[in-house]
């Protein structure tokens, strides 16, 4: 499925919810449901920084798709990073890259994208993009 | 305004108060605002709002030395705020009140002025363990500067100072002691005084960092004996990006300028310049005279209602947050020491203070959540992070009950 095919399914699953209770039940069940990342990619480089929560982010390349897993102390940034995970892993680096998030705008986490040390939820996105654009570099070079 | 003078505030004050300022009535997330956010700012009562527009309104004009009417009740009004604040905290002359941009500056303004001119290699400053970052990262600057050693005095398991180590890292070596005098994270009032006297004896010069008290309790710097006293008015309800440093008159005359610019300069010449008098030598450039004024407003607005009874009502909500708080088992306060300010640090079991400061928010409380600048404190205490309710006299028993119900929401959400 493309990224943009995944963020619409997401905002029209955003879109069921009534309340911001629902919203949030629903991005704390996601963040439970995190795929866990292997311990040895919880360490310091893999760290987000500017998060009031911990949030490890860490990228595999495959030479052709870029595979991301998360994990954070925080449930409700575990939620946010899943759904990030969702919309942009196993995709190439280009895609990546030439995707949009102006889903995160339209399912109401709005609150969540101010630049503030609020989950970092900017900069797990910085982050993702800026994987997708060292791999790309690498592919290249390979070539 | 018109008010009984009691010993506390009473519920028609309280109505009273709360109609003065504009913003408790608003709403957030369809909530009626419950702000619990006093220590990061306080909030402003309509006379503050309405000193700023009336002084840009009516009065707006550069300070000192203009010969034009408007300049000169500008510079009035300016310096009349300048002893309103030398009573409010008891200095003996209005020159040694500094305005600075807030705690954080005026902190900065000792570091550099009095601390290049009085460390040197191999001198010790004492500071706590609970110390805001901005207590903490000037002295760090100045040590690697000078190659001066920072001493940091530990707590107790309540919060309160080791008062024992504090007396065991005095020494010789020790030049300034720099202080909170209350804790933003855990409350903790610490003994100004008595730590002023230990100070004095072995010779250090003292700074007691203000930021978090003068809202909350009579400050008199004279009984206390500092040498240094700071700052902030946007936790005294006055505007942002205004503050003040309080400097011993010998100190401040024996310290050489901060910054170099107009207004701190007596006479200048391309050879060799000479610097004004205090507290003008410490204030270069056009002042923030704006928000002096709206400052001096919101002095006034504290002196009419009273510190005492200000203080004795915030005692009376932080009793009584502490006990519903206690009450509930799975909550943990973070910072118990007998001695406190009327703010309670938290946990709610093992749930992330983030993730339940996002459902607090949506319930329309407005707490902190984090290390509030002060990470090696919550590195010490072993935790990541607390969720922190901070009350003012404009709060009621009420909004804390909302609190203790956002908190049996949050565990709905995450247990």
């Amino acid at each position: 499925m493309k990224i943009e095919e995944t963020t619409s399914v997401i905002v029209s699953e955003f879109e069921n919810f009534d309340d911001w209770m629902d919203k949030y039940n629903y991005l704390i069940e996601l963040g439970k449901s995190l795929p866990l990342i292997d311990e040895k990619h919880k360490v310091e480089a893999n760290l987000i920084q500017g998060c009031q929560s911990r949030v490890w982010l860490h990228a595999d390349f495959d030479g052709t798709l870029v595979h991301f897993t998360a994990d954070s102390d925080a449930v409700i940034t575990k939620g946010i990073a899943n759904l990030l995970i969702r919309a942009f892993s196993g995709h190439t680096p280009q895609e990546i890259l030439d995707s949009s998030t102006d889903f995160l705008n339209e399912i109401g986490l709005t609150e969540h994208l101010s630049p503030t040390r609020s989950n970092g939820m900017l900069s797990m996105i910085k982050q993702i993009k800026m994987y997708a654009l060292v791999f790309k570099t690498k592919q290249s070079m390979g070539n | 305004m018109s008010l009984n003078l009691q010993e506390t505030i009473t519920q028609p004050d309280l109505e009273k108060i709360r109609a003065d300022f504009p913003i408790l009535s608003r709403k957030v997330h369809n909530r009626p605002l419950v702000y619990f956010d006093n220590a990061a700012t306080t909030q402003k009562p309509q006379v503050v709002i309405d000193a700023l527009v009336n002084y840009y309104t009516s009065l707006n004009s550069n300070v000192h030395r203009g010969v034009h009417y408007l300049s000169q009740q500008a510079t009035i009004a300016f310096e009349e705020v300048r002893k309103k604040l030398q009573q409010f905290v008891n200095a003996r002359f209005s020159h040694e009140i500094v305005y600075t941009r807030g705690c954080t500056e005026a902190i900065n303004l000792v570091a550099s002025s009095w601390g290049r001119a009085n460390i040197s290699a191999g001198d010790e400053i004492l500071i706590s363990t609970l110390e805001h970052h901005s207590n903490i990262v000037p002295w760090q600057m100045l040590c690697e500067e000078k190659g001066a050693v920072l001493r940091v005095c530990p707590l107790l398991s309540d919060g309160s100072l080791d008062m024992e180590a504090f007396a065991g890292l005095l020494g010789p070596k020790t030049k300034l002691v720099s202080i909170a005098h209350i804790s933003n994270t855990l409350g903790t009032i610490n003994p100004v005084k008595e730590i002023t006297r230990m100070a004095h004896e072995k010779g250090a010069t003292v700074l007691i960092d203000g930021a978090q008290a003068l809202s909350h309790m009579k400050v008199d710097v004279q009984d206390i004996g500092c040498d240094f006293y700071t700052f902030s008015a946007h936790k005294v309800y006055g505007p942002m990006g205004i503050g003040g440093l309080y400097g011993r008159e010998e100190v401040l005359d024996a310290m050489p300028p901060y910054q170099g610019g107009g207004e701190m300069i007596k006479n200048v010449t391309f050879g060799k310049t000479t610097y004004n008098d205090l507290p003008f030598k410490f204030e270069a450039g056009t002042p923030n005279v704006g928000d002096v004024i709206g400052f001096g407003a919101a002095l006034d607005y504290i002196n009419g209602i009273g510190i005492e009874r200000i203080a004795a009502w915030e005692h009376e909500l932080l009793a009584y947050a502490t006990e519903k708080l206690s009450a509930d088992p799975m909550v943990r306060i973070i910072g118990t020491a007998p001695q406190k300010a009327s703010l309670i640090s938290f946990l709610i079991g093992d749930i992330h203070p983030f993730d339940a400061g996002t459902i607090i928010d949506h319930m329309g409380i407005a707490v902190r959540t984090g290390t509030h600048c002060t990470q090696p404190l919550l590195d010490s205490l072993g935790i990541s992070g607390t969720i922190r309710a901070s009350f003012a006299f404009y709060n009621t028993k009420e909004e804390i009950d909302k609190l203790a119900e956002a908190i049996n929401k949050v565990k709905e959400f995450f247990l």
